[in-house]
């Protein structure tokens, strides 16, 4: 476990030392705040006009607001998180800096751990920002907490299994362009695997829905967590990681 | 110390190490020599478990590379042949990573990484990017995180490679001075870095083990024969290469000669003798006689590839290849070296 808490802390400082967190950061928080601006917008301007024609439309801001607002933040996700995780061993195998890491009395699995963990961490930052616009929520209206909660929870999870496919991919190439590119492919693949459930009610339709990240992210959007979808997620997660240390060892093999 | 017994890696296509067995003992420090591609950098990755052997066993200090590698990677520090260094990280804070990584903690890692900070004089940089360091810092830095640990032994690839003739110099001072502390086994193509830093060698190519001896005995063998390289030229207009070359293959104790290099108004020989046979004296007489001017006379430092020529009584692989010979001698236009033999030519 320390030897993870070394590599997560290495890793945390590089994403801080060399800017990639701080454009990845006001990105998102523009984006997202972008977002925000629209969502609050849209409600305000409702509200009123209910009030003005004299109907009265029950109206909530979790579920006007912070629920459509979250789904946005899994598609911005889609964009980000290939970033978050391209340089991860792309970079320390162009460098030659794998070497250090795989001849240091370390396991893989601890590096693959500390690497991701940090991944996550940058990723809760990013979250992190969302919840600044949240605030005035807080301070102008009374949303239900708890359901917000959950969806962080949900999307926290989503991204988790999205970031170790990431990690996966990292150790496949040494290129960081590749890496980016081909996990914005695969977790666009996992996002839209959902739409076929739309038109389609067979099987391997069912199989392809199920498959989806954003199928299983609808539970905790509502606020409930589903012990099957955080099944889903850590088992993908699970599955990620594992491939990471595989890719890693068979590294050792060819390298 | 180390120990290595009939250690094969094959690649997909190739064999790169192939059965080779050789033993370390504590404290020395082993040259590993061998020419580009020979299977220097694979053996040394599999010592440091970087990579699994295809077949044959490593023990270090006592430790299996394959069954307890942890243990074996504590105990080993590893410069691989680009320094494996994160560009945004400053030089202490790196120093200190890699320190943790290799267990250290507290009062002992400050401790250690202040004392290789000093020992690889790199002070003046500890503060830096390592990304914005020169090639001889990043290399030194390189030296300072394999010692960060204070390990039983200590594996380089090539520690000099691409340094300028003060640092390499510098470096191999650094590298003579750990030996006390540290067993060490540094690989490199360059014989005089052999000569000046280790007390045993360790000869391969293509894979397979050509020798291992020491210093000593290795220079005693190779030194059998001697080179000399001389440049003359002509007093006026255009120099007749082969008739120099005709002219010092006539000197006494002289093996062959060897147009290195022809331009139109001089030229570079290379004469090769038996040690003790051929004075130099007459080789000049030869030139100045024959009424060219000597531009120069010197002995050739023995390469590489001539000691495997003396150890291995094989050609090496550059000479392998069947070269085309020209009907006619063609000096003046760089043709490719002709050397004339007592065999061919029975003036002497």
């Amino acid at each position: 476990m320390k030897n993870t808490w070394i590599i997560f802390s290495k890793e945390m400082k590089s994403y801080f030392s060399s800017w990639v967190a701080y454009v990845l950061l006001v990105l998102f928080a523009v984006a997202f705040g972008y977002m925000f601006w629209i969502a609050l917008d849209y409600f305000v301007t409702a509200g009123m006009e209910m009030q003005m024609s004299g109907q009265s439309y029950p109206m909530s801001i979790n579920e006007q607001i912070i629920r459509p607002l979250l789904g946005n933040v899994s598609v911005l996700s889609l964009f980000f998180i290939p970033v978050i995780t391209m340089r991860l061993f792309a970079e320390e195998k162009r460098t030659g800096t794998i070497e250090l890491l795989a001849t240091s009395p370390v396991r893989d699995f601890e590096i693959i751990f500390g690497k991701w963990l940090a991944a996550l961490g940058l990723y809760a930052c990013l979250l992190a920002c969302t919840a600044i616009d949240f605030v005035f929520l807080f301070v102008y209206g009374h949303p239900d907490l708890k359901p917000l909660a959950a969806a962080y929870l949900g999307l926290l999870l989503q991204a988790g299994g999205l970031l170790a496919l990431g990690t996966f991919i990292s150790t496949l190439t040494r290129n960081q362009i590749i890496a980016g590119a081909s996990t914005f492919a695969a977790c666009l693949m996992l996002y839209v695997f959902a739409w076929v459930s739309g038109f389609n009610s067979s099987t391997w339709a069912t199989v392809l829905a199920y498959l989806s990240v954003v199928t299983h992210d609808d539970s905790f959007a509502k606020g409930v967590i589903e012990s099957k979808d955080a099944i889903y997620y850590l088992t993908v997660i699970f599955l990620g990681l594992f491939f990471t240390a595989r890719s890693m060892e068979s590294l050792r093999w060819r390298a | 110390m180390i120990t290595v017994k009939e250690l094969t890696r094959r690649y997909a296509r190739t064999v790169a190490v192939n059965q080779i067995s050789f033993t370390v003992d504590k404290g020395q420090i082993v040259g590993f020599l061998g020419p580009n591609g020979a299977g220097k950098t694979t053996t040394m990755r599999m010592l440091t478990c970087f990579l699994p052997p295809t077949s044959g066993t490593a023990t270090v200090a006592g430790f299996d590379v394959l069954d307890q590698s942890l243990e074996v990677r504590r105990r080993i520090g590893y410069l691989p042949e680009t320094p494996p260094l994160y560009p945004d990280m400053e030089t202490r804070d790196y120093l200190r990573f890699v320190g943790r990584l290799k267990g250290l903690s507290g009062e002992e890692l400050d401790r250690r990484v202040d004392y290789v900070i000093g020992r690889c004089a790199v002070s003046d940089v500890k503060h830096k990017l390592l990304g914005k360091l020169s090639k001889g810092y990043r290399q030194r830095v390189g030296l300072a995180q394999a010692i960060v640990h204070n390990p039983d032994v200590l594996i380089l690839d090539e520690p000099t490679a691409g340094l300028d003739p003060k640092q390499i110099n510098e470096t191999r001072a650094l590298i003579r001075d750990l030996a006390g502390e540290h067993t060490i086994i540094l690989s490199t193509h360059i014989l005089p870095e052999v000569e000046q830093t280790c007390q045993q060698v360790i000869i391969i190519n293509k894979g397979r083990l050509v020798a291992t001896d020491s210093v000593a005995n290795l220079e005693g063998r190779a030194r059998g024969a001697e080179t000399m390289v001389l440049e003359a030229a002509a007093r006026s207009g255009v120099l007749d290469a082969g008739a120099v070359q005709r002219r010092l293959a006539q000197v006494p104790g002289v093996g062959s000669v060897l147009i290195k290099e022809a331009r139109p108004a001089s030229a570079i020989f290379e004469t090769e003798s038996r040690k003790g046979e051929l004075r130099r004296g007459d080789l000049a007489r030869a030139v100045i006689e024959g009424g060219w001017d000597l531009n120069e006379i010197r002995p050739a430092a023995m390469t590489l590839e001539e000691i495997f020529l003396r150890l291995t009584g094989s050609e090496p692989a550059a000479a392998a290849e069947p070269t085309p010979e020209p009907a006619e001698p063609a000096p003046h236009e760089g043709a490719p070296a002709q050397a004339i033999s007592d065999a061919e030519e029975p003036h002497a």
